[in-house]
């Protein structure tokens, strides 16, 4: 407890795009509930804060740190132990935290390759070739930049996690549901879910909140969703040959890009009862292809033009593989 | 101590491992001793908290160590690695169940047929062993408790096909008291055997063994004879079946038809009968198909019938006694509840024009078995009369060619059965209606049952010539005045160990037996599996001959591959006693094996829906959701693989019981440090 | 010299065809190698692309996958669900730098004892040949590398 009695309350971004900070702060109003029930004692993107004021915190002297953003750094995984410290509850914050998400997508790189694209490429003025070094001599000492992880974690990689909240971001609507749901808890009016569970998004998939009619699955072809002439906005996606992730997808958004006519890309990651992500979408996409020829299907097939990019785009650091090859034999180290 | 024992202080199960020799078969390549004790070392953490080896585990001695451990030490989980679980699975099911322990919770791994058995390095075979033992550990941790399923059984039974097997099936579930319905294709039951002349060994007349069967079930008060009918659809399971029959229309009502007869004796179409005279025969387009035929009604052929082709004729009707004759009767759907179903469906035979060297359909006196006992049966064409295709000259010579289209990779692979003793049977019957000279060209005599070989000795002795040759080639093209106006039989006598040109009258083909033609829809009507070939698949081919792999449907005689008639006839009773084994217990046991969809996590994207062959899966529009019925449901668990939300369990081989199994036979495989499986960090 | 590499072998059987076809293989003595440890399902429609990516990244460098031949399912069609889903994840395995060579789908009847053990025994060569897999799941020794650098630098 803070000297005016408040409980404390932290938000952090490790390897983020903001959009999560963003999101909290697009809660409108509730963000004054935010500010009359909690003492923000961290935050970067709001306040100044030094990290060794988070070192000299009392542990478990946060009552709720919303983490957002990947491992993908030694900063990142110096914080993520940090808060884990000095937090009473842990939520891995988004879909970086929580699986990854798009900084994720490096782990089907080296870190070879990452940093010639980084420092090498176009965009870039690098007329020396100049790459990061961990340690550099200078005349004064020895300097020092937080070591690149050759592969990027998800948060409970690290550390023990309380809570998930995925999306990328999760939706503000859903934000704010949970910080209604946390004030209660505190004035002992509401009970928190057990450790672990997922919050901020239901129990089944996107296809619960999409309106769209679905009659039994037959996929004769997949195309990508610019080669349809015509979608019709009332049949399921999937239908129609557009590879929808929303069979597979938590639920939680309300279904939002189908209801404008966009697949779901799966930003909400699995479902309750899935270990991979990526897997239940490989099962139930290929069962209901409509051929039992290995030519045909493989046809069929040549429609998804990037399974790994369509299946893992957001979830790959938390799915069994986690990453590429080139990631763990990285190359030249 | 409860009866399922009690999880240790961590919430660990109690693990009872078993590991047994089985005499020298796995001991004498698997360290047996080893594996237990490794057991219990290695695996202790994860709760074994006892492991033993013993020479017979399945012997009373052997089951008793484990019931008593279950007792003694609060087991709440056992594994056994011995031999395969089709062999034994159910015996340590029910060791456990009698000490208290839900049987399910018992897990039995193979280490006999796939490792002792097959290995022959000592060392890898133990390390094997001992990766298995502890994936059916990490598996058997992740076992729930089930309950089989009772299902009821309707006590009536469908019995498709009104051959021997069928008419010995239907006959003895009905002499038990109990309803059966006969459904037959063609407008008379009898089948094949109908239409031979006599049958070997015996050389009883096939008619007057078989019809005195056919009356007994036409007037059977337990049968209901369905005839000129087909099942189109068969739904439900075990104990529950509802099956639609169509019953094609005869055009003739059977309650005022008396079978005088005087329909198909005046009628002035006649066309050859391909089915029943194989095509050598006529038949009038208003006919039954034999004399005896049960039922004794006629049907009408309307694609040949004056009436139904041009409007003309009506004689049948004009000189109907009771006017039985009815030009617009109609098609009849009847559904039929039954608990349990026999296919008795026979055979075809094979096609001899596919072997054009044979000159079938070429030469004109190239008969097929088949034509030659409709030939030899006196109510036959030709009156009984062994003559060639000019229906008058006797044959002086007839060659008799064995495995035709049988045992020949070009056609069927397989031996046909009773081609041999058929072929014999027509050396006798030409020896004894004509003076002819006989020939049989054979690749192996095939008489293994009782009396089959004493008749071969006899026909030896009635001076019939044998000839040891695959028949090359049937042909008229002569080379020698010999030859002249005479069929050449080109054959190599392997015995003689010279090639010989044989002139004869007459050949007969004796062609091999093959599945019917609709074989593969059959099977798919009825939800059962057949072979390539289209031979309808045994439950298992040593012991369980009479059962299919879908419970409630059995099957009897050729349809499950080529047999004589006293086997049909034993499977038919075979099958029979199944049923009524079922029917008399009025309820049976299903496996617990099956998926259930977890509503609160489905989110209708139906793309389990068409997923089940068995139709188990329906959708509630209302609701968005979709269910499994269990009843319908055979547990093959594709659906539970397929569901993206992971919303579908199944029980017996669930998710976490896999992914353990996965994790066991991986956990110990490699000589550096184990690999880690991290799901929480450190 | 190190010993030569022995690969590690999953393989998923259904219980109907290619189990008992195991299992007749075992009957006549017949001999494979010991690399394939085997997992009984009620039917290859039951396999899902997460066992075999468990598989792949608990530690084995190879996976079988068999089942009955197509048309002899036991539960009517249910391997050709199997083989769509194989198939799509050969294509996944590829892009994640995984040789799809390292899983196999063979169809086997219960009858096929011998030739089930000679496809154990060619796969098994085949997978050797490919090297082994040992996908790490704990995180990479590089990590560990830097960490001790960290260490030092704290000091």
């Amino acid at each position: 407890m803070s000297d005016n009695g408040k409980p404390k309350f932290a938000m952090y971004w490790a390897a983020s795009c903001g959009g999560c900070e963003i999101a909290v702060l697009n809660i409108n109003e509730k963000i004054l509930d935010v500010d009359a029930n909690f003492e923000v004692v961290f935050w970067p993107v709001a306040m100044d804060a030094k990290y060794k004021d988070v070192e000299a915190m009392p542990d478990k002297s946060i009552t709720l740190t919303l983490f957002n953003g990947g491992i993908r750094n030694e900063e990142n995984e110096h914080l993520a132990r940090l808060l884990r410290q000095k937090s009473q509850i842990l939520v891995a914050f988004g879909s970086c935290a929580t699986e990854g998400c798009i900084p994720g997508l490096a782990n089907l790189s080296s870190t070879e390759q990452i940093f010639a694209a980084a420092y090498d490429s176009v965009s870039t003025v690098n007329p020396d070739g100049v790459r990061p070094e961990y340690a550099y001599d200078i005349p004064e000492g020895e300097l020092y930049i937080p070591a690149f992880y050759p592969v990027l974690k998800t948060l409970d990689q690290v550390v023990d996690v309380d809570y998930y909240m995925p999306g990328c971001p999760p939706e503000s609507h859903q934000i704010a549901a949970v910080v209604d749901l946390v004030i209660k808890a505190l004035h002992g009016e509401a009970e928190l879910p057990p450790k672990g569970a997922t919050i901020g998004a239901g129990m089944s998939t996107v296809c619960d909140e999409c309106g769209r009619k679905r009659h039994v699955k037959k996929v004769k072809k997949f195309v990508r969703i610019h080669e349809v002439e015509e979608i019709d906005p009332e049949l399921c996606l999937l239908e129609q040959g557009i590879l929808c992730n929303g069979p597979a997808t938590r639920e939680g958004c309300g279904a939002l890009c189908p209801s404008a006519g966009a697949a779901c890309i799966g930003c909400y990651g699995p479902a309750q009862g899935a270990l991979d992500y990526g897997a239940r979408l490989m099962t139930a996409l290929a069962s209901v292809i409509d051929s039992n020829d290995p030519e045909e299907i493989d046809s069929i097939l040549d429609g998804i033009v990037d399974p790994v990019g369509s299946f893992y785009r957001f979830s790959l650091p938390h799915s069994l593989l986690r990453a590429a090859k080139p990631a763990w034999t990285n190359g030249s180290r | 101590m409860s009866a399922n024992g009690n999880k240790n202080e961590e919430g660990k199960e109690r693990i009872g491992v078993y590991v047994c020799h089985c005499g020298s078969n796995i001991a004498g390549v698997v360290d047996v001793k080893d594996v237990a004790v490794w057991a219990k070392e290695e695996m202790g953490d994860e709760g074994v908290v006892v492991a033993r080896d013993y020479k017979f585990m399945c012997s009373s001695l052997g089951q008793e160590l484990i019931e008593n451990d279950i007792k003694e030490l609060g087991l709440t989980r056992v594994v056994v690695a011995a031999c395969s679980p089709h062999l034994h699975e159910q015996t340590f099911r029910t060791a456990a169940e009698r000490a208290g322990l839900n049987p399910y919770l018992s897990e039995l791994v193979s280490i006999r047929e796939q490792v002792s058995w097959v290995h022959t390095d000592k060392v890898k075979a133990t390390e094997k062993a001992k990766a298995v033992v502890a994936g059916g550990i990490e598996r058997v941790i992740q076992n729930e408790p089930l309950e089989p399923l009772r299902v009821p059984i309707h006590p009536a039974t469908l019995v498709v096909g009104g051959g021997i097997a069928g008419i010995q099936a239907a006959l003895e579930i009905a002499d038990a008291g109990h309803k059966v319905y006969l459904v037959e294709r063609e407008p008379s039951i009898g089948g094949h055997m109908a239409q031979f002349d006599k049958t070997f060994p015996t050389l009883d007349c096939a008619a007057c063994i078989l019809t005195p069967r056919m009356v007994s079930v036409g007037e059977h008060p337990n049968i209901e004879l369905l005839t000129w009918s087909e099942v189109e659809r068969v739904e439900g399971y075990v104990g529950n079946f509802s099956v639609t029959v169509r019953k094609r229309p005869r055009y003739v009502d059977t309650e005022l038809c008396t079978g005088c007869g005087i329909c198909w004796e005046k009628c002035p179409k006649k066309v050859i009968d391909e089915v029943f005279e194989v095509g050598i025969g006529y038949r009038t387009a208003v006919y039954t198909p034999f004399p005896q035929a049960v039922p004794k009604y006629p049907v009408i052929d309307t694609e040949t019938c004056i009436y139904f082709q041009n409007g003309k004729c009506k004689a049948c009707e004009k000189l109907c006694p009771t006017g039985a004759i009815k030009f617009d009767q109609e098609e009849e759907i009847v559904l039929l509840e039954v608990g349990n179903i026999i296919i008795a469906t026979g055979f075809d035979l094979f096609d001899a024009r596919r072997i054009p060297e044979y000159g079938y359909g070429r030469l004109a006196n190239v008969f097929t078995s088949a034509e030659f006992e409709r030939m030899c049966n006196a109510a036959g064409p030709t009156d009984g009369e062994v003559v060639m295709r000019d229906g008058v000259s006797k044959p002086a010579s007839v060659g008799i060619v064995h495995c035709v289209g049988s045992r020949d990779r070009n056609y069927n692979n397989y031996c046909s059965v009773i081609c041999c003793m058929s072929s014999l049977k027509f050396a006798h019957l030409v020896k004894e209606r004509t003076g002819a000279e006989v020939y049989n060209f054979y690749i192996d005599m095939r008489t293994a049952y009782k009396d089959y070989d004493e008749f071969y000795q006899r026909v030896m002795g009635e001076g019939v010539l044998f000839v040891r040759g695959r028949v090359a080639e049937i042909t008229d093209a002569t080379r020698s005045p010999g030859e002249e106006g005479k069929l050449v039989i080109q054959v190599e006598d392997t015995l003689a160990g010279r090639q010989r040109r044989i002139p004869v009258d007459m050949a007969i083909l004796a062609v091999g037996l093959e599945p019917r033609a609709d074989a593969k829809e059959v099977a798919k009507k009825f939800g059962i599996s057949c072979s390539a070939a289209g031979w309808i698949t045994e439950k298992h081919p040593k012991l369980d001959p009479v059962a299919t792999m879908t419970e409630g449907i059995f099957i009897a005689g050729a349809v499950q591959g080529p047999k004589d008639i006293p086997t049909s006839v034993a499977q038919g009773a075979a099958a029979a006693a199944r049923v009524l084994s079922r029917i008399s217990r009025g309820e049976i046991y299903l496996e617990p094996i099956r998926a259930t969809v977890n509503a609160e996590m489905c989110s209708g994207c139906r793309i389990c829906n068409n997923l089940c062959p068995f139709n188990a899966i329906i959708f509630h529009e209302d609701l968005m959701v979709s269910e499994i019925n269990h009843a319908l449901c055979q547990g093959c668990g594709t659906c539970v693989a397929a569901c993206p939300a992971g919303a579908i369990s199944g029980t017996g081989f669930s998710n976490e019981q896999v992914l353990s199994q996965i994790e066991g036979l991986l956990e110990f495989s490699f000589a550096e440090e184990p690999v880690l499986m991290e799901m929480t960090p450190a | 010299m190190s010993e030569q590499f022995e690969p590690v072998i999953i393989g998923f059987t259904c219980n109907w065809c290619s189990y008992r076809a195991a299992d007749m293989a075992g009957t006549a003595r017949i001999k494979y190698p010991p690399n394939v440890r085997l997992i009984r399902l009620m039917c290859s429609g039951r396999l899902d692309p997460t066992f075999v990516l468990k598989a792949l990244s608990g530690g084995a460098d190879g996976v079988l996958i068999t089942g009955c031949h197509p048309g002899e399912c036991h539960y009517l069609e249910q391997n050709y669900k199997a083989l769509r889903r194989y198939l799509l994840l050969r294509r996944t395995l590829a892009q994640m730098g995984i040789e799809p060579e390292r899983v196999k789908l063979v169809w086997a009847s219960a009858a096929e004892g011998v030739r089930l053990a000679r496809e154990i025994g060619v796969f098994v060569d085949e997978v050797r040949d490919l090297g082994p897999l040992r996908w790490p799941t704990s995180l990479p020794a590089v990590h560990a590398e830097e960490a001790k650098m960290m260490e030092e630098v704290a000091a």
